[in-house]
């Protein structure tokens, strides 16, 4: 069965929010904007689909446009063959606004194919859909008639007679062997079938005798229904309300062995979790937790729910849970080394030693942020700022560190002016303290990377010295020639 | 306990006893605490707030502390004691630096004690002069002292308060890089007579 949505876009969008009278989305190509999809009354008027924008509102002044977002097109149609399965175990997607389903063994169950084909108008009808839908023994018939011959049934057996009066370009083929057929003479598929094949090939190519074949049934053609991604999420409805924590940790303890059993049958561990626990009062409260790295351990998971279950307000009772995982991440299953876990922490369920460290930056994370746990990753740069990447911990690996020569400050800030004079200086006020040079080193010229506008490097060059104090800080001190000006940037040991 | 407690503190005068917070004030704070983190192995958190300038620099750091120090940038004072506690409590972490800015109370230092006993893990608060808590282990003054030579970097670590054992006062020469130090003799003590000058 064909399936075919003839203002798919346009109804998805009416549906959201209704307009009387001619309405069209438009979609920018080039430096014109053309129509994509209109809707029947726009139709009435003339618009058609592919028709500039400027000829459009010539014709129809109070035409209502919206940009077409062709991904909510995309997502809906999913959703559309989601629905789809409903009538058939393997449903799939035919272009952009069209299903293609298999139906074979199926129609019984609704009384027939045209109590089939019923039942789904009036079902897309209620939501507001325009629908044209087809049944035949092949793909190819099914799609053609859907797309060209306004739907219906071709019983079996009666094939050839069914397609027979649809055009040629029914059949699927490019809008180039459309015309070179037309300009021959042959506008219906009707007009192909008694001709010879190998004529028809050596002229047409052989997608031409391809595509009539397997409209026809000679060639097959499987529908390729796509595998559904794997859904992680789990629910449980309880019979009597519960209130109390551990009752809910207990719930949560059974979700999470199945969704992390699902986890693991898809080689994937969750990066965030969401728990939904509706209240007897049909309120809904949800527990969001991030993980610092991707897991499936049913049992360090519940430890890191704990602390939110705490906080959550039971009110009459809990009757449901639902758990899901709505970001996961590929994850191996990783061989356990003897290293790594003793027996009896394998009996007792204790994490592994780098797990704890991960299980602490979630916990962290989960009340800073996630991106207040940094860490520290060399860069390219040589501009002393950017010479460092401070990175979130739960999103890159540690990475070591090259050799640099150059001296560096253990403590970096940033610059604050100093009142100085001389180069370099002998005395210096910096925080309100004053100093007094016992040993300088340097200069070191650093020159702003060009490519790269830092506001901070507006100043210019810099010169940076390391000046040893008798006061005892050693400081990290730069000027700028440019523009003259001394500046403390950083603290040595 | 106790035989482990002198074991460590006989064997080096400059160790932090473990499984134990302790604090350190003064200018060189900072570089007290680095230090001390690169002294042991394992992954280190320094919990700093989160409007802090200073931070570190990852090429003056010293070897083999730079892939294990993690960066915690809290919000709050309550949000930096917590996790500073949640810290301290994970057996996995071989240290916590935390850098409070208000003066800890003698309910939080005593938390803080818990949480590290708890955790085994040394904790070290950067503080203020004066903000300590009367809960701590020790309490060190850390600064920097001008040094004649070009090549050291002379470090002034006075031990201000001790709960298990004496004050007193080291003069340390580091250099920045690695993981040890040694110790200066005070002036007073030399072996050889000073030259004289001329």
């Amino acid at each position: 069965m064909s399936i075919w949505f003839p203002r798919l876009a346009s109804d998805v969008s009416l549906r959201r929010h209704p307009v009387e009278g001619p309405f069209a989305l438009t979609l920018r190509a080039g430096n014109a904007d053309h129509l994509h999809c209109v809707n029947p009354a726009a139709m009435t008027l003339g618009l058609a689909r592919g028709m500039a924008l400027a000829d459009a509102r010539a014709i129809c002044p109070d035409l209502v446009t919206r940009p077409a977002d062709l991904v909510a097109e995309a997502a809906a149609l999913g959703h559309l063959r989601r629905w789809a399965s409903r009538y058939a175990p393997m449903v799939a997607r035919d272009g952009a606004d069209g299903l293609m389903a298999d139906i074979s063994g199926v129609p019984h169950l609704f009384g027939g194919e045209e109590a089939l084909r019923d039942d789904l108008h009036a079902r897309m009808e209620r939501a507001g859909l325009a629908v044209v839908s087809a049944v035949a023994g092949t793909r190819g018939a099914a799609h053609g008639l859907a797309r060209h011959g306004g739907g219906g049934v071709i019983a079996d057996g009666k094939l050839a007679e069914g397609i027979g009066p649809l055009p040629v370009a029914a059949l699927r083929i490019d809008q180039a062997t459309a015309e070179g057929l037309s300009r021959v003479g042959l506008n219906r598929i009707a007009d192909l079938l008694p001709l010879p094949r190998a004529p028809l090939a050596r002229r047409f190519g052989a997608g031409l005798v391809l595509r009539l074949d397997q409209a026809l049934g000679a060639q097959t053609e499987p529908v390729a229904a796509e595998a559904d991604a794997p859904h992680f999420g789990v629910r449980m409805t309880l019979p009597e309300p519960i209130g109390k924590q551990e009752d809910v940790m207990a719930g949560l303890a059974r979700l999470l062995d199945r969704l992390c059993a699902r986890l693991a049958l898809h080689q994937m561990g969750a990066r965030r979790l969401r728990l939904d626990l509706r209240r007897v009062d049909r309120a809904t409260v949800q527990l969001d937790i991030g993980l610092a790295q991707a897991m499936r351990d049913p049992l360090r998971i519940a430890a890191l729910f704990r602390r939110g279950i705490d906080e959550v307000d039971a009110g009459f009772g809990i009757d449901a849970l639902r758990l899901c995982a709505p970001v996961t991440e590929p994850l191996a299953p990783a061989q356990l080394t003897s290293g790594q876990l003793t027996p009896a922490q394998l009996t007792s369920g204790q994490p592994a030693p780098q797990d704890g460290v991960a299980d602490l930056v979630t916990r962290l994370g989960n009340r800073l942020g996630f991106d207040a746990i940094q860490r520290l990753a060399p860069a390219e740069s040589l501009i002393p700022e950017r010479s460092f990447l401070t990175l979130p911990t739960a999103y890159s690996a540690p990475a070591a560190r090259p050799r640099r020569p150059r001296h560096r400050p253990l403590i970096l800030f940033p610059p604050e002016p100093v009142t100085a004079h001389g180069q370099p200086p002998a005395r210096f006020r910096w925080r309100r303290m004053s100093f007094t040079t016992l040993r300088a080193t340097g200069p070191e010229r650093i020159s702003p990377e060009w490519w790269f506008d830092d506001p901070a490097w507006r100043t210019g060059l810099r010169d940076y010295w390391r000046i040893d104090t008798r006061e005892g800080p050693r400081l990290w001190l730069f000027q700028t020639p440019q523009t003259p000006g001394w500046y403390a940037q950083g603290e040595f040991a | 306990m106790k035989m482990l407690r002198d074991a460590a503190v006989s064997a080096d005068p400059l160790a932090l006893l473990p499984a134990r917070v302790h604090e350190v004030q003064g200018p060189g704070r900072r570089a007290f605490g680095l230090l001390q983190a690169a002294r042991r192995k394992g992954p280190v958190f320094w919990i700093m707030p989160a409007h802090q300038p200073e931070g570190p620099m990852l090429w003056g750091l010293p070897e083999g502390l730079s892939d294990r120090l993690h960066l915690v940038r809290a919000r709050g004072e309550t949000d930096l004691l917590w996790a500073t506690e949640e810290a301290l409590r994970s057996a996995e972490v071989a240290m916590v630096l935390a850098e409070p800015e208000k003066p800890l109370g003698l309910t939080a230092g005593r938390r803080l004690q818990l949480a590290a006993e708890a955790g085994r893990t040394l904790g070290l608060m950067l503080i203020r002069e004066g903000q300590g808590s009367n809960a701590t282990e020790t309490r060190w003054h850390a600064a920097a002292l001008p040094s004649d030579r070009a090549d050291s970097t002379l470090l002034r670590w006075s031990l201000i308060k001790n709960k298990s054992g004496t004050l007193g006062d080291w003069t340390v020469g580091w250099d920045g890089k690695a993981a040890d130090v040694h110790l200066v003799s005070p002036t007073g003590q030399r072996c050889q007579p000073a030259q004289t000058p001329g």
